[in-house]
Parts: structure tokens; sequence; C-alpha cells
């Protein structure tokens, strides 16, 4: 379903290098956990994928269900079926998230040529995918992020995505900021989605959350490159272990 | 004054000079009315339109702008549907203001009386000699709707004050007075009704009674060949609350200027502003503000969105008198400034005598938030649409504060058209 080749990407404004020949490949159904010490580049490689303007792609390609997506705007991957999960979802005063949400369903739904949802269906649909997060319909009464908590900001992302149901789910640090209560929810949530035809690619520091959403393969990133990939069994050694002797190792 | 004589006269000053001529015979007025008018006029003639080099009006130098005066075309002008359904409408059509419907507690008479039987003339000073507005209004209005609350009266439906253009000059007149504890929601809109130019000003003395609840909107919704000067001159009675809408979407040259004095205790003013500037268009808000009394809250808030190669002005002038004391005052202007070639000056300025007060002011010019942007894109909301949220989102920040549902979605529909023609 993913596929990187030989990424190299920097920052468009001041060129430094960040990603310097990433290979990554992540199949249908599969989970991926990326995980890698602070400054390897984990979340710059999330906000490529989404295609944020920011960074420039040098070299390599980036496979998306075989065809390349680089030429792609953000929104354009997004109605393909990209979503990516914020590590800081962003607050945005004045836009009231049921209006939001129902903006962002359609403009997907017109974009595969469907018919947009009437509202009754439309709240339904969010009705139940808020039940199934423990959200209160009240939040989704306040403007996009605004005055939510850390974990109510985290569930809001997760409701999005089960709403959209996209076909690759990038989570970039899904679990900062949760206690464990909401911890637990958020990744029920994601289990939820887990499906055979669709690959859901996590991204974070600690292993906790791999207790829940347990991954089928797991990938260390430092400085720009996946340096060694293998089972859950080396989300456990990194957790034991640290990240140094990996880094030595790949040197 | 040998000088100023010299100053060769505008083709828009000689425009309103004979305006007021071929003019002369139909104004309505008895004789200190027409020495009044004859004045004004006069005063224009021998001080001309004022230039950046007068303060009030720098940032809009109406001598280059204001570069002809439109004569009238003879188009009919009607009432048109009220911005808020439902609402009771009197109209000013092309200068004349049709009967007035009166209901209890409502006393509505026609100014052109006020002007004929001489009446009018203790509304008729300006604010001194930068008043080229209050001159030129003064000097040709024809017409308006003096309006009574009585003393405890409530509004059970928005009183909507039309000022319908087609081509050519309007000037009208609205002396509004709200008795003690009275409450309501007014809207003054003004409209074009035809792509020729027009040439409007409209002033409005408001004066709030104590204890009055009032909600009063200025829609200004001009068409893009027109010049709208409008006045707002308004006394807040003690412990009054006056809630001022200015929304400016439309016109060519507009120029609106809000003159407000806090003279009782316990008074508090919300004044919110939207300003769409697009085309080649050039707004100015000019607002001063004085508190006389102590214990009078204010707060300012204009939000303004900038396309094309439009500018914008707003000027806020703050005064707390020495006796002012725990006066609260808060003023900010907030610009979404969304091309290269658009333009906003914002110029606050405080003028504190008292010691004991709280006053501050703060602008800020910025384009749409790319954070905001790439957070709505990566759901698969495309460019044109996001950036349409965004600068709605930004404008119902202000609007959303109103209380009035009804008057809250005909303000945000207002918008969204106009942004849908210019975004």
């Amino acid at each position: 379903m993913l596929e990187i080749r030989n990424l190299h990407a920097r920052i468009a404004e001041d060129g430094t290098e960040i990603i310097r020949g990433l290979n990554l490949t992540v199949g249908k159904g599969e989970v991926a956990a990326i995980m890698g010490p602070n400054g390897s580049g984990k979340s710059t490689l999330s906000y490529i994928l989404a295609g944020r303007e920011d960074y420039e792609v040098t070299e390599g390609d980036i496979l998306y269900n075989g065809e390349s997506i680089l030429e792609m705007d953000t929104a354009e991957r997004a109605a393909a079926g990209i979503f990516l999960a914020f590590q800081y979802p962003v607050e945005i005063p004045g836009v009231a998230t049921m209006q939001f949400l129902k903006v962002a369903m359609n403009e997907q739904r017109k974009a595969h040529g469907e018919e947009e949802l009437t509202t009754p269906d439309f709240i339904r649909q969010v009705r139940e995918a808020a039940g199934a997060l423990n959200i209160d319909m009240d939040m989704l009464k306040r403007p996009l992020n605004v005055g939510f908590s850390g974990g109510e900001k985290k569930r809001a992302e997760i409701l999005q995505m089960s709403l959209l149901q996209p076909n690759l789910c990038v989570l970039d640090e899904t679990d900062s900021g949760l206690d464990i209560d909401a911890l637990k929810i958020v990744s029920d949530g994601v289990n939820a989605l887990r499906s055979p035809d669709r690959a859901i690619v996590v991204i974070t520091h600690y292993q906790r959350l791999l207790e829940h959403i347990v991954p089928d393969t797991v990938h260390v990133l430092y400085k720009g490159q996946v340096i060694k990939s293998g089972d859950k069994a080396l989300a456990l050694e990194l957790e034991n272990n640290g990240y140094s002797n990996i880094i030595k190792d790949a040197a | 004054m040998n000088m100023q004589s010299k100053r060769p006269i505008t083709a828009a000053e000689q425009g309103l000079v004979d305006s007021f001529v071929n003019r002369l015979g139909s104004l309505p007025g008895d004789q200190t009315i027409t020495e009044i008018r004859d004045g004004y006029i006069e005063d224009i003639k021998r001080d001309g339109l004022p230039t950046r080099r007068i303060e009030a009006w720098h940032y809009t130098d109406l001598r280059s702008l204001l570069k002809t005066v439109p004569q009238d075309t003879g188009d009919t002008a009607g009432p048109v549907e009220p911005l808020v359904a439902g609402s009771n409408v009197l109209a000013v059509a092309a200068g004349q203001a049709d009967d007035a419907v009166a209901a209890d507690g409502i006393q509505i008479s026609q100014y052109r009386d006020a002007l004929s039987d001489g009446s009018a003339r203790s509304r008729m000073a300006v604010h001194g000699a930068d008043d080229v507005i209050g001159r030129l209004n003064g000097a040709l209005t024809r017409d308006g709707f003096a309006l009574d609350i009585a003393d405890g009266v409530s509004l059970e439906k928005p009183l909507e004050i039309q000022m319908v253009q087609g081509g050519g000059q309007g000037h009208a007149r609205f002396p509004v007075t709200i008795g003690a504890g009275a409450k309501g929601t007014f809207v003054e809109r003004h409209v074009s009704v035809s792509d020729d130019s027009a040439l409007v000003s409209s002033i409005t003395d408001l004066k709030v009674g104590d204890n009055a609840e009032i909600v009063w909107v200025i829609a200004q919704e001009r068409g893009l060949q027109d010049t709208h000067f409008g006045q707002i001159n308004i006394e807040l009675g003690a412990g009054a609350t006056l809630t001022l809408f200015v929304a400016n979407s439309g016109g060519e040259l507009v120029r609106q200027e809000i003159h407000i004095r806090a003279r009782g205790e316990g008074s508090e003013l919300i004044l919110r502003g939207v300003n769409l500037l697009g085309g080649q268009s050039h707004t100015d808000v000019t607002m001063t503000l004085d508190h006389l009394v102590p214990n009078c809250v204010s707060t300012e808030t204009f939000r303004n969105v900038v396309f094309d190669r439009a500018r914008g002005v707003f000027q806020g002038q703050i005064r707390v008198a020495q006796i002012a004391q725990k006066t609260d005052a808060q003023m900010a202007c907030n610009t979404l400034l969304l091309s290269d070639d658009g333009e906003f000056s914002s110029k606050p300025e405080l003028e504190i005598f008292a010691d004991d007060v709280q006053c501050a002011h703060g602008a800020t010019v910025a384009d749409i938030d790319e954070n905001h942007l790439f957070y709505l894109k990566s759901r698969g909301i495309g460019d044109k649409k996001a950036r349409a949220m965004l600068v709605n989102a930004f404008i119902a920040e202000i609007v959303e504060e109103l209380e009035d549902e009804a008057l809250i979605e005909a303000l945000e529909a207002r918008f969204e058209e106009w942004l849908d023609h210019h975004g």
C-alpha cells in the first residue's frame, strides 16, 4: 500500500536535510510502528506523507497503491485516502467542529463522485463514532479543537479518522499527552479501524502505545533513515535498552 | 486667506456646489434652514475637500480620492427586502422618505417636515471645520426619519431604516431618541439598486436613554461605483447598553464616522465591525469615543479582510476625561491581508486624563495561518474552500458575539455572498 523509496527531503525554507535515503514498505492490512529518538525525522515523515509544503522532496519517491503521490497536494492525498492524525491538532477559532466534519466528509464524497450526506445521516454517523470514543456531543459544538484538553484533541483526531475511513492512517505521536484511560479509548478506536484493506503507520517515541496497538512490524528511524526493522519484539528491546545499541550497530 | 482663495477648485468640489445650486428650489427648509445650508456649501467652497494634511483625513485624502460627483440620473428606487426577515422597514428611497408607519410607543416623522418648519436647525451643527460629512449633509439633505421610542418600550421585531439609492445623489438624516429602559434592534441599511454611480451621505443622531438596551447595526452594501459618507453620533445615558455593529461590504469610496459620547455613568458600549474590502475600493472607519463620566465600559473590535487592491483605514480615538475614573476601554483592529496589493492602515489613539483606568489597544495584520490551512486540507478540503472557511471563521468570531440568531444568520449570509463574489 505504501512504498517509500530512497526518500530525501529537506526543509524548503533553509534547505536543512531531514530525511536522508529512507526506505519503507507497509502492506495492506499491516500495522507498522515507526520509532526513533527525538530529531530522527519521525514527524517530518508524517508531514511529508500528508503533503506539507514546508518540505521539499529532493530525491526518491513515495508510492501509494503503486502510484507516486509527490505531485498531489494535501487535499488530493486526503481524498485518495491518506489520513494524518496530528501530534498537535490545530485549534481553529470560528470554525464550528460539526461544520468542519460535515464539510470534510462531503468534500471527500464529492471527490469520489458520491452524493453529499443528508444532515440526519451525517448526525447519525457522528453520534455513533463519537459514542464509541466516549466523546460528548457538547464538545463538538465548540470551535474546532478550541479549548479541548490534550486527550480531547487526540480523541477528536480519531473521530475524524473513523468518519473519513481512510486507507492509510498515519498516527503521529498519538499517545503524547494521554492518560491511561484516554490511551485505552484512543487505542480501541484505532484497533477498530484495523482491517485487511487498510494500513496503519504508528509513529511513537514510546513502547507504551504499542501494548495497546500491537504492530506487525517495527522500524527504527535515525537521522532520516530506517536503520533497523523487525517485529514487535524490537519495540520491547528498545524499551529495555534504549536506542544507543541499535544506533551503534548501524554505524 | 489669500493663499486659500488661489487654490483651484476641483471638479468634485464644483460638482457639489452645482448640486446645491441645482437643488435650491426643491430642498425643504425655511429661511433659517436655507441660510444654514448656504453657509455649509460656502464653507466647502472656501475650504475645499480635506486633504491628507488635515489630521482627521490623513489616510483618506478626499480631495484626490473624490474625483467627480454624480448628477441625478432619475433612477427610481423603492424599498428592498430587509436584512433580517420580518423586520419593520422605514425606507428613504432616492432621498425621499416613504410614509411612515407608527406603532405603539414609537413616533416616526419625516425629517423633511422638521426642515420645512425650521425645527431641524438644532440638528444641523457640525463637529468643526474638518466635518465635511456634516457640512455636505447639512447643505443637501432632503429628508430622513425622526424616530422617538418611548420610555420602557420593547420592540418585538427589528426596525430597519433603509437608504436605497440608484444612481445620483441621496442625502438623509436620522435623529433617533431611545427612551429610558427601552429595548430593541435597529438596522441602518445602505443599499444600491443600480450600477450607476451614486454619492450618498447619511447622518444618524442616536440618543440612548438611561438603562436602555439597544442593538444598532449599520450595514453598508453600496455598489462598486458608489461613494458613501456615513456618520453616526451617539450619546449614551446612564446604565445604557449599546451594541453597535458596523458592516462594510460595498462602495468604492467609503467613510464611516462613529462619534460616541458616554455621558451617563455605568454605560456599556460593545462596538464590533467587519470590513470586507475588494477591488479598488477605499474604506475608512473613523471613531472617536469620549468617556466623560466614571465607571463606563467599552470594547471595540474590528475585523478587516482585504482583497485585490483595496485599501482600508481604521482610526480609533478614545478620550478619557479626568473625572472618568474606572473607565475600561479595550480596542482591537485585526486585519486579514489576502493580497500583496492590498493595504490597511490602523491608527489607534488614547488620550487619558484620568489616573485609574484600564485602556488598551492592539492591531494585527496577517495572512491566512498556514497551519490552519494545512489542517483543513489534510482532511480533504480543497485549497479554495479551506481558505473561504478560514476567512469566514475570522469574521464569524465577531458576528457570533451578537446574541440574536436571526441577525447573526442574516449578517453571515450577507458576508458569505460577498465572499463568494470576491474570494
